[in-house]
């Protein structure tokens, strides 16, 4: 699949059908000016396909069309349009012509003859309402009545000639057996296979119980386009074909933002939170919570005043706010503030695919940027492995390139003995973050325990953690490892509470230390001072007796000359 | 009075015969007795759509009632006539 032709001069030979997935397919749409034949058998959607792309075409890109209709009359094609949201009724006449063209009931038929009267007359109607685009709704209808295989041919080429002069894009639908859409060519009108630019072939089949709708384009000249079978809704607003997005545009908008589990532990454990845009994984057994931690999710999502949706596969959304309340997740005002909608999935049925297009057209009604799907293994209940894959697949880029955080629990089987490395819809593989909760069974009691299987681009413990619900909430326990066992549950708090003790008695045991290390130090200091003290004065001792003795010696010495002054001696000489 | 209207598209090998046949036809078995407008499809084109013409030729029969409707070259004289309710041996 090449999208670049959407900015390259080879869009503008495309019509684009504005149908979601097909212009994906094709790389722009229809080849303009060209023919394309649509086969499917009956109820394939061959009318649904070819009058939306008229309704479209007059609605978005303002290209008037005519509808011939030569097996229904247009009051009761009018009518079947009516189940889908196009407004038909608004467009008719000016912009969308809807042309009878069933054989008279009362018409006998006696030779040769030719659709010249049809071309006279179209040929006028689209100039009048100046037509870009036509469709020959059942053409097989009108060629049998031709009485040679010839006369069928030169037909064709009649209508391809006159489509080809005025430059209008066609589709002509055919039955085709939806059994066998390969073998066209044996068919009566298998020429005109190769007559025409595109042909697309629809079917519509039934799986294991569980109707499944393809798409494929067979050729397209001159174009590469998306040669696997697609699988596609009829939808509210017509068709829905599902593609996988391509991955550039997935990737453009990749952040590093980061959204709260709604357990402050548990964003320790992922380092931050989840991903925004991310698709967090959340298994278990029955039982293990997989809710409430979706549920607390989707609470904090609300309280940043962002707008989630929940879908809830297993109960009623009343239900669900009900339980999540007894572990103090309380989502009810949300629901009243118009922020979080919850969706009972019960009442979606049919395939996964058409689950998919409706948790698609909810999410976008309700504009979501928080998503939870609980589980999203209910969604493999209904249709073939390959073709639930490709749900999951889907899902996941359709959330990602709309930057919807998604949160999907998965139920495992016990009974069946699913392991924790496979999920029903291999969405493990896909998602970015996997947390996998556990019984842990011991010493009389069943005990949750949670870990981080993976998680993308984030550092993430290692650690087995315990998850504790009570009305206060939901927290985090760090679980007691002994001798190489995992305690949980009683005995970790017996453990807890051990080590709690102990704690104590050392905690006392250093203060009465500390204040006896305090006593000697206060009588050390005390010592201290004495002993300072005691040396101060020795000091000022042994300053007095040096000046003592010095002014001892001086008198002396003064002594010693006034003696000799008075004795009427010598001076003494100097030395 | 037999009231015909047929038709045509342009000048092609189908619309051709069955204008010969057509006229072949009311010469032979109903002389003096019959209108035949002939209608160009291309040349006036509302009145094929207003009138339903989708494939060329058609032949109508306006008169007498009830409306016949035949499309083709007309190429089987006794069955062309059956259907418009003619007898052949009565003539």
């Amino acid at each position: 699949m090449k999208l670049d032709h959407l900015s390259s001069p080879a869009a503008m030979k495309k019509a684009p059908s504005g149908i979601i997935g097909f212009d994906e397919i094709t790389g722009g749409g229809l080849p303009r000016g060209r023919t394309t034949l649509v086969l499917g058998g009956a109820g394939s959607g061959k009318t649904v396909f070819a009058l939306q792309y008229l309704v479209n075409g007059a609605r978005i890109y303002r290209e008037p069309g005519i509808f011939v209709a030569f097996e229904e009359t247009s009051q009761r094609i009018m009518a079947n349009a009516e189940s889908f949201d196009w407004k038909l009724g608004q467009l008719q006449r000016r912009k969308l012509l809807l042309v009878d063209a069933q054989p008279k009931f009362d018409l006998v038929q006696m030779g040769d003859f030719d659709l010249c009267g049809m071309l006279a007359g179209l040929g006028l109607q689209a100039t009048q309402i100046k037509a870009r685009r036509i469709v020959f709704d059942a053409l097989d209808i009108v060629l049998s009545l031709l009485p040679d295989q010839a006369a069928r041919r030169r037909e064709i080429y009649r209508l391809h000639k006159w489509l080809f002069d005025r430059g209008l894009t066609c589709i002509f639908t055919l039955k085709g057996t939806a059994d066998q859409p390969n073998s066209i060519t044996d068919q009566p009108y298998g020429f005109m296979q190769f007559m025409v630019d595109c042909s697309v072939i629809l079917n519509h089949s039934v799986v294991a119980g569980v109707s499944q709708r393809n798409m494929r384009v067979q050729k397209y000249r001159g174009s590469s386009f998306d040669e696997n079978e697609s699988p596609f809704v009829i939808g509210d607003g017509g068709f829905d074909v599902a593609i996988v997005r391509t991955l550039g545009r997935a990737d453009a908008k990749v952040t590093s933002e980061r959204v709260t589990s709604g357990i402050k532990r548990l964003d320790t454990m992922l380092g931050g939170g989840y991903y925004r845009a991310a698709c967090v994984l959340i298994t278990g057994f029955p039982g293990t919570a997989k809710t409430t931690l979706s549920g607390a999710f989707a609470e904090a999502a609300c309280r940043r005043g962002e707008r989630t949706l929940f879908v809830s596969f297993d109960s009623d959304g009343s239900e669900v706010i009900r339980n999540l309340a007894s572990v103090g997740i309380r989502l009810e005002r949300y629901i009243k503030s118009g922020l979080l909608r919850m969706v009972s999935a019960r009442t979606i049925v049919g395939s996964a695919e058409m689950s998919l297009v409706r948790i698609k057209a909810i999410a976008a009604a309700h504009r979501a940027r928080c998503l939870v799907i609980d589980p999203v293994s209910a969604l493999s209940n209904s249709g073939t492995e390959l073709a639930v894959h490709g749900v999951g697949q889907r899902l996941i880029d359709w959330a990602k390139a709309d930057r919807i955080t998604l949160v999907c629990t998965s139920l495992l089987n016990e009974i069946s003995g699913q392991s924790e490395t496979d999920t029903p819809m291999h969405i493990s593989t896909l998602a970015d973050t996997w947390i996998h909760l556990s019984y842990v069974v011991q010493a009389g009691e069943r005990n949750r325990g949670m870990s981080i299987i993976k998680s993308r681009g984030t550092a993430h413990s290692n650690q087995v953690r315990e998850l504790i619900l009570s009305n206060a909430g939901v927290t985090l326990a760090d679980i007691f490892t002994a001798g190489g066992e995992v305690l949980m549950g009683t005995m970790r708090w017996e453990k807890e509470s051990a080590a709690r003790v102990a704690e104590e008695v050392a905690e006392v045991a250093g203060k009465l230390k500390l204040v006896a290390l305090d006593a000697q130090q206060a009588e050390l200091e005390v010592r201290l001072k004495a002993v300072q003290t005691e040396l101060v004065a020795k000091q000022l001792e042994k300053t007095l007796l040096a000046r003592t003795t010095a002014s001892r010696k001086a008198v002396i010495l003064h002594g010693s000359v006034r003696m000799r002054e008075l004795r009427g001696g010598d001076a003494p000489k100097p030395k | 009075m037999h009231k015909f209207r047929l038709y045509v598209a342009d000048d092609t090998l189908n619309s051709a015969q069955a204008t010969a046949n057509l006229h072949a036809l009311c010469q032979a078995h109903l002389p003096n007795r019959h209108e035949i407008e002939i209608v160009d499809v291309f040349k006036e084109p509302q009145r094929a759509i207003l009138e339903g013409i989708r494939m060329t030729p058609t032949l109508l029969r306006l008169a007498p009632l009830p409306i016949r409707r035949i499309v083709g070259t007309l190429i089987d004289t006794p069955r062309v006539l059956e259907t418009l309710g003619l007898d052949i041996h009565a003539l």
